[in-house]
């Protein structure tokens, strides 16, 4: 199963961030594991700066600003 | 154009008469709030497609390990151009210092980003004109300058949160981003929506208050109380806009409302910076990493900056009017 981390401590981008990808993924069928990161060192220890971030398997795919639906998409889908 | 929407709304729509202070309120609004709207998603979509997708973790590279002026002349300018919200202040503040940035640029930063950004200054272009505007980012940049450098000689490292300096940040491998025509396109347009559905309210509330000033508020009255070149103008429009926070855009239709009353230049800046770089909630987030005294030392530095700056430039421009 997708495991998808959503970086940030709390602010509205990354609430925001998080429920569009649990839409995404609910509106493509495909179960994802969505974890929330808030506590700052982990946030760090993958190099973001600019909340929020995403994480994809393990990959930093995002940081800073609420991504696009076409990028969501995409990575529900790969 | 937007002044003869306004009037075509206000005085032939709904008939007011021109001489009423409703009318002139509500003429002020619509053709700020079209002007303005019209101007930030024009702005920002083309900022969108030429920024060369600058992030604070760019900045952080670029500035590292550069003798102290260089980076603070980096952050200052970098700071002014990159887009940069609120809750990124203590991620960014922990990765500035993890990677040995002297706290003082950081500040500098700091100061830089929320004050002068490029979407302002255009906007401001277009409503007040390329010398206010002008005055406006070098007042800011040097402030931020200043205002950092001297932050730093009170040697602030000993108000930093303890675990700040024990955090190790991880080498971001950022994918790469998508530069062709399409994919800037896609950014851009991504960029309006998230900065217009963000600063949409405080644009209003701008326009709002600069329309009821513009619109109720006597010329004699202005005159008499915030332009009569008393010293103490400066000082107590920057003590007004500590407590308030707007974006920096948002502030624009006040000035732009208190300057057609008479209001001083010096102060009208002013306010206009001490409203926009100094924000509770920004403040109350970097509490999170530095102590309150860092914190009151900050808004201290940052007020005496601003009345300096508002004293400067009223001085500056009463000795060059005619009379």
């Amino acid at each position: 199963m997708k495991n998808i981390k959503v970086l940030g401590s709390g602010c509205r981008n990354c609430e925001t961030t998080a429920n569009l990808i649990t839409m995404a993924a609910n509106q493509a069928g495909v179960e994802i594991e969505l974890e929330k990161v808030t506590d700052i060192a982990q946030i760090m220890a993958y190099g973001v700066m600019s909340t929020p971030g995403v994480v994809v398997d393990g990959q930093l795919v995002h940081a800073g600003g609420l991504p696009g639906p076409d990028l969501i998409r995409q990575w529900i889908s790969q | 154009m937007f002044e003869s929407l306004a009037d075509l709304l206000v005085y032939r729509g709904l008939g007011l008469d021109p001489s009423s202070h409703v009318a002139a309120a509500l003429h002020f609004f619509v053709m700020d709030v079209t002007k303005i709207f019209v101007m930030l998603v024009l702005v920002i979509y083309v900022m969108g497609l030429l920024r060369a997708f600058l992030s604070p973790e760019r900045v952080r590279d670029y500035v590292r390990n550069r003798p102290d002026w260089q980076a603070r002349g980096l952050a200052v300018t970098l700071g002014a151009v990159t887009p940069f919200c609120s809750c990124s202040s203590v991620p960014l503040f922990i990765g500035f210092v993890e990677a040995g940035i002297p706290l003082g640029v950081t500040f500098s930063f700091l100061i830089a980003s929320p004050m002068i950004n490029e979407v302002a200054a255009v906007i401001l272009v277009g409503i007040l004109g390329w010398k206010l505007a002008a005055l406006y980012v070098a007042a800011g940049l040097l402030v931020a300058w200043f205002g950092g450098l001297i932050m730093q000689w009170f040697r602030p490292e000993r108000w930093v949160e303890a675990y700040v300096w024990k955090i190790q940040m991880g080498q971001a491998t950022l994918p790469e981003r998508d530069n062709s025509l399409r994919g800037r396109n896609r950014y851009a347009l991504a960029e309006v929506k998230e900065i217009v559905g963000r600063i949409w309210k405080w644009v209003l509330i701008g326009v709002g208050l600069g329309a009821l000033f513009h619109g109720f508020v006597p010329e004699s009255w202005v005159s008499e109380n915030l332009a009569s070149g008393n010293w103490y103008e400066v000082p107590s429009a920057v003590l007004l806009g500590i407590p308030l926070y707007s974006n920096a855009t948002g502030i624009i239709p006040v000035a732009e409302a208190m300057l057609s009353k008479g209001v001083a230049i010096g102060t009208t800046l002013a306010l206009m910076m001490s409203v926009a770089a100094l924000s509770l909630p920004e403040l109350l987030i970097l509490r999170k990493v530095i102590k309150w005294q860092a914190l009151a030392l900050f808004v201290a530095v940052l007020a005496v900056a601003f009345v300096l700056v508002g004293w400067g430039f009223n001085a500056v421009t009463v000795s060059v009017l005619p009379g």
